[in-house]
C-alpha cells in the first residue's frame, strides 16, 4: 500500500459535573477511582471560598497600595484544587506558575507567603521543611523543565512521586514547553503537564496564540498521553490528575491535561482587561464560575444551603484576614539580606559590599578617602 | 513642539517611521490591541492594521529569530520584549545570531532591526521586571545598545536605530517613561548613534550615568556646595561608546564618579572607568569612582530602593572624590 495511515489521533473533552451543577451518572458512578466524595467536595468547596476571598483581598491590598502587583486567580479554583487534591502532599511535587495558588497551599506553602512574594519580599518564596512545592515562577514557561528534572530524579532514585507541573496558554508558546514535554516523554518521567487555559493571555486570545485547535494536542508530537478537560469541573479535573498520577506511577510516563477554564479578573492589577476583551463573554464566564457550580451541587445534594453559604463566607472572610494579619506582621527584610543568599559562602568582595552599603572604592574604605595627595605628574 | 513624556515620544516617533517607510513593522506580546504593557505602542495598530503591528505568540526567541528573518529579508523589524528580564529566551537569537550575521557572511547578510526594551527598577514591579542587564549586549559584539533618559533624547534615537542597517537594542528606562514631560521638536530630527551629551558643564568633577540613574545624578549634584562645579554627561549610546566626550570632560576635571543601576561587575560603569583609567591616567586627581547596584540579584520591590543607587551615595562619591 503506497499510502497508508501512520499516526491516528482523538482529544477526548471530559467533563462531569456539568454547568448546570448535575454529575454524569454514567462517568460518576461510585466505586469509579478519582471520583471525589461528597466530604471531599465539600472539603474542597470550602477551600475554594477560601482560595477567592483570599484572592479578592490582594486585590484590596494592591488597590490600597498594600501589595505590588498581583495576578487574580479568580475563576480558575476548581482548576488548582482539583488538581492539587490529586496528588500526595510531602510525596509529590507541586511546580507552579502564578495562577494556581491554592494548589500550591494544599501541599503546604502558606498563604501569607503567596502574599509576601507580591507584597515585594523573597520571604514568600520560602519553602517550609518537608514541602514539596516549589515558589511562584514569574517567567513563563522556565518551571515546566525543573518539573522534568524533578520527575526524572524521581525516577532515577525510584521513589514513588509524581510532579505536577502548572503553566497557562500562552506559555506553550514558548520553547521551554516544548523541550520539558520532550524530556519528559522522551525519559518516560513520573510528570503531569497541567495547562490552565483560561483563554487569555495578556491581551492575547488563544486563538491568536496558536493555531492548533487545542493545547492538549500539543502533547502528540511528544509522545505524551494527552486530555482536555473542562477547567471549571471540580470532578473532571480531580478524575483527570488521579488517572495520569496513577499512569505515571504505573510507569506510564507522561500526561498533558488542558483545564479549560477562564481568567475572571483583570491579567494582573496592573491591567485593565476592557481594553482587549468583551463584557459579555467575561459574563458568561461568571455564569459558569466553578464556585457557583460546586454549590448548586451541594445544594442539589442537600449538603448546603444559603445560611451554611452565609457562615462559609464569613469564615472565608475571616481567614483572608488571618492572612494579612500574617503577611503585614513580618518585619520589613534588611537589606543585608539581599546579599545573604546569593551564595552558600559570601565573595570577599560581596561581604564588603553588604558590610559598607558601598560599591565606590572609598566609599567602602574611607581610610582612603580621608588621604590627600598631590597628584603625582610622570 | 509639544510635551510628551518619553512614552508619547516614543509611540509618535514609532508612528513617524511607520508612516515614512513602509518596511517597518513593530511586533511583540500585547503590543497590537492593548498597546504594550506600558502602552509605548499604543493606538499604532488601529492606525497601521494588524500586519504592521502583531501581536505575536508568548515566545521571545520566536520574536527575535523571526524578527531577524524579517530583517534579512528586506523589512525593519522593531521588536519588542516586554520587559528585559524576558531577554533570556531571546538571547541566542540577539547574540549569536542578529549580532553574527554581518560578519560571519562578510557584510552580505544583514540584520537592520531595533529591539525595544523596557529597563531597569524602581517601579516596585515584580521580579524579573527590574534589572540593567546592558553590559551584556554591550560585551557581546556585533550589537549597538542605546539606552536615551529623556523623550528628545528617545526621539532622535529611535529613529537612527530604526534607520541603522544593524541590530540596535534600545533599552527604554521604565522609570522616565512618564516621570516628566518635556518639549520634544515637531520636525523630524536624528540624534547619532554613538554620541553622548553633556546634560550640565562643570569644571571640577565629571559624572557619567545614561538611563533613569542620570535623575539621581542631577538630583545628587542639586545637594553639592556651591562652589563645586561638576559636569554630568549622559552616555545615551552604551556602545559604540562615546570615548571622546568622556575622554574630554575628565581631562578637564581630573575626577570621574560612573553611576549606574546595574551590578558593578564587569559592567559598563567598569569599562567606562578603564577607559578614563587608560585614556586619563596623568589628569586623574582621585581614583574612578564606580556608583552601582550591588553585585547580587536585584531585590524585590521592598529592598528596591536600598539596591538602586540614590543621590546621596552618589553625592557622597562625588564629595570623595573631591576631597581625596
Ligand atoms: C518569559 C516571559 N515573557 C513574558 C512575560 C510577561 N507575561 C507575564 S504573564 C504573560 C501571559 C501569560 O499567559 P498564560 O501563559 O496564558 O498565563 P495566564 O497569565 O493567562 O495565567 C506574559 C506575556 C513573562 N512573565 N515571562
Ligand atoms: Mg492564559
Amino acid at each position: 500500500m503506497p499510502i497508508r495511515t501512520v499516526y491516528q489521533a482523538t482529544i477526548e473533552h471530559t467533563q462531569i459535573l456539568d454547568e448546570r451543577g448535575v454529575l454524569d451518572p454514567a462517568l460518576s458512578k461510585p466505586g469509579t477511582p478519582g471520583i471525589l466524595t461528597d466530604e471531599q467536595v465539600l472539603h474542597l468547596y470550602e477551600r475554594m471560598l477560601e482560595a477567592r476571598a483570599v484572592d479578592e483581598r490582594a486585590f484590596v491590598l494592591q488597590r490600597s497600595n498594600r501589595m505590588y502587583t498581583y495576578p487574580q486567580n479568580k475563576g480558575q479554583e476548581a482548576a488548582a484544587l482539583g488538581s492539587g487534591f490529586a496528588m500526595r502532599r510531602g510525596t509529590d511535587w507541586i511546580v507552579p506558575c502564578y495562577r494556581e495558588n491554592a494548589a500550591m497551599v494544599m501541599h503546604g506553602m502558606p498563604w501569607h507567603h503567596i502574599y509576601l512574594h507580591w507584597m515585594g519580599d523573597e520571604r514568600g518564596n520560602v519553602v517550609p521543611p518537608g514541602v514539596r512545592v516549589m515558589p511562584i515562577a514569574v517567567p513563563i514557561g522556565t518551571q515546566m523543565l525543573h518539573a522534568t528534572g524533578i520527575a526524572w530524579a524521581a525516577k532515577l532514585r525510584r521513589e514513588d512521586a509524581v510532579v505536577i507541573t502548572y503553566f497557562g496558554d500562552g506559555a506553550t508558546s514558548e520553547g521551554d514547553f516544548h523541550e520539558a514535554l520532550n524530556f519528559a516523554a522522551t525519559f518516560g518521567v513520573p510528570a503531569i503537564f497541567f495547562c490552565q487555559n483560561n483563554q487569555w493571555a495578556i491581551s492575547v486570545p488563544r486563538e491568536t496564540q496558536t493555531a492548533s485547535e487545542t493545547i492538549a494536542q500539543k502533547g502528540l508530537g511528544y509522545g505524551a498521553a494527552c486530555q482536555q478537560v473542562d477547567g471549571n469541573d471540580l470532578f473532571a479535573v480531580h478524575k483527570a490528575v488521579y488517572d495520569a498520577r496513577e499512569r505515571a506511577r504505573a510507569g506510564g510516563g507522561v500526561t498533558i491535561i488542558e483545564a479549560m477554564t477562564y481568567r475572571l479578573g483583570d491579567h494582573t492589577t496592573a491591567d485593565d482587561a476592557r481594553r482587549y476583551r468583551d463584557q459579555a463573554e467575561v459574563e458568561a464566564w461568571q455564569a459558569r464560575d466553578p464556585i457557583l457550580r460546586t454549590r448548586v451541587y451541594l445544594e442539589s445534594k442537600g449538603l448546603w444551603d444559603a445560611q451554611r453559604q452565609r457562615a462559609g463566607e464569613e469564615r472565608a472572610k475571616a481567614f483572608a484576614t488571618e492572612v494579612v494579619r500574617a503577611a503585614e506582621g513580618i518585619a520589613p527584610p534588611k537589606p543585608e539580606e539581599m546579599f545573604d543568599h546569593l551564595y552558600a559562602e559570601m565573595p570577599p568582595e560581596l561581604r564588603l559590599q553588604r558590610d559598607t552599603k558601598r560599591t565606590s572604592s572609598l566609599g567602602q574604605d574611607p581610610s582612603q578617602a580621608g588621604l590627600r595627595s598631590e597628584p603625582q605628574r610622570a | 513642539m509639544a510635551q510628551m513624556t518619553l512614552v508619547q515620544a516614543i509611540t509618535s516617533t514609532l508612528a513617524h517611521e511607520m508612516e515614512r517607510d513602509s518596511r517597518v513593522v513593530c511586533l511583540g506580546e500585547d503590543v497590537g490591541l492593548n498597546g504594550g504593557v506600558f502602552r509605548v505602542t499604543d493606538g499604532l495598530q488601529k492606525r497601521f492594521g494588524k500586519d504592521r503591528v502583531i501581536d505575536t505568540p508568548l515566545s521571545e526567541s520566536g520574536i527575535m529569530g523571526a524578527s531577524i528573518g524579517l530583517a534579512i529579508a528586506g523589512m525593519r523589524p522593531i521588536p519588542e520584549i516586554q520587559f528585559e528580564g524576558f531577554l533570556g529566551p531571546a538571547y541566542d537569537q540577539l547574540v549569536n545570531h542578529a549580532a553574527r550575521f554581518r560578519n560571519r557572511t562578510r557584510g552580505t547578510v544583514t540584520v537592520p532591526m531595533t529591539v525595544r526594551v523596557p529597563v531597569g527598577g524602581g517601579i516596585h514591579a515584580p521580579e524579573f521586571h527590574s534589572d540593567s542587564p546592558e553590559a551584556i549586549y554591550t560585551h557581546n559584539p556585533g550589537l549597538k545598545v542605546v539606552m536615551p533618559g529623556t523623550p528628545t533624547d528617545a526621539k532622535g534615537l529611535l529613529l537612527s536605530a530604526i534607520r541603522d542597517p544593524d541590530p540596535v537594542v534600545f533599552f527604554e528606562p521604565k522609570r522616565v517613561y512618564r516621570s516628566f514631560r518635556e518639549e520634544v521638536p515637531d520636525e523630524e530630527y536624528t540624534i547619532p548613534i554613538g554620541k553622548a551629551k553633556v546634560v550640565s558643564e562643570g569644571t571640577d568633577v565629571t559624572v557619567i550615568s545614561w538611563g533613569a540613574s542620570v535623575f539621581q545624578c542631577l538630583a545628587a549634584m542639586d545637594e553639592l556646595p556651591e562652589d563645586v562645579s561638576a559636569e554630568l554627561i549622559d552616555l545615551r549610546t552604551i556602545h559604540p561608546m562615546d570615548s571622546e566626550a568622556v575622554v574630554a570632560s575628565v581631562e578637564k576635571t581630573g575626577r570621574a564618579v560612573v553611576v549606574q543601576e546595574a551590578p558593578r561587575l564587569c559592567s559598563v560603569a567598569s569599562e567606562v572607568a578603564a577607559l578614563i583609567q587608560e585614556r586619563c591616567f596623568l589628569r586623574l586627581h582621585a581614583p574612578v569612582q564606580r556608583v552601582t547596584g550591588f553585585d547580587t540579584i536585584m531585590p524585590y520591590a521592598k529592598l528596591e530602593n536600598d539596591y538602586l543607587p540614590d543621590a546621596k551615595r552618589v553625592g557622597e562619591a562625588i564629595r570623595q572624590v573631591l576631597a581625596y
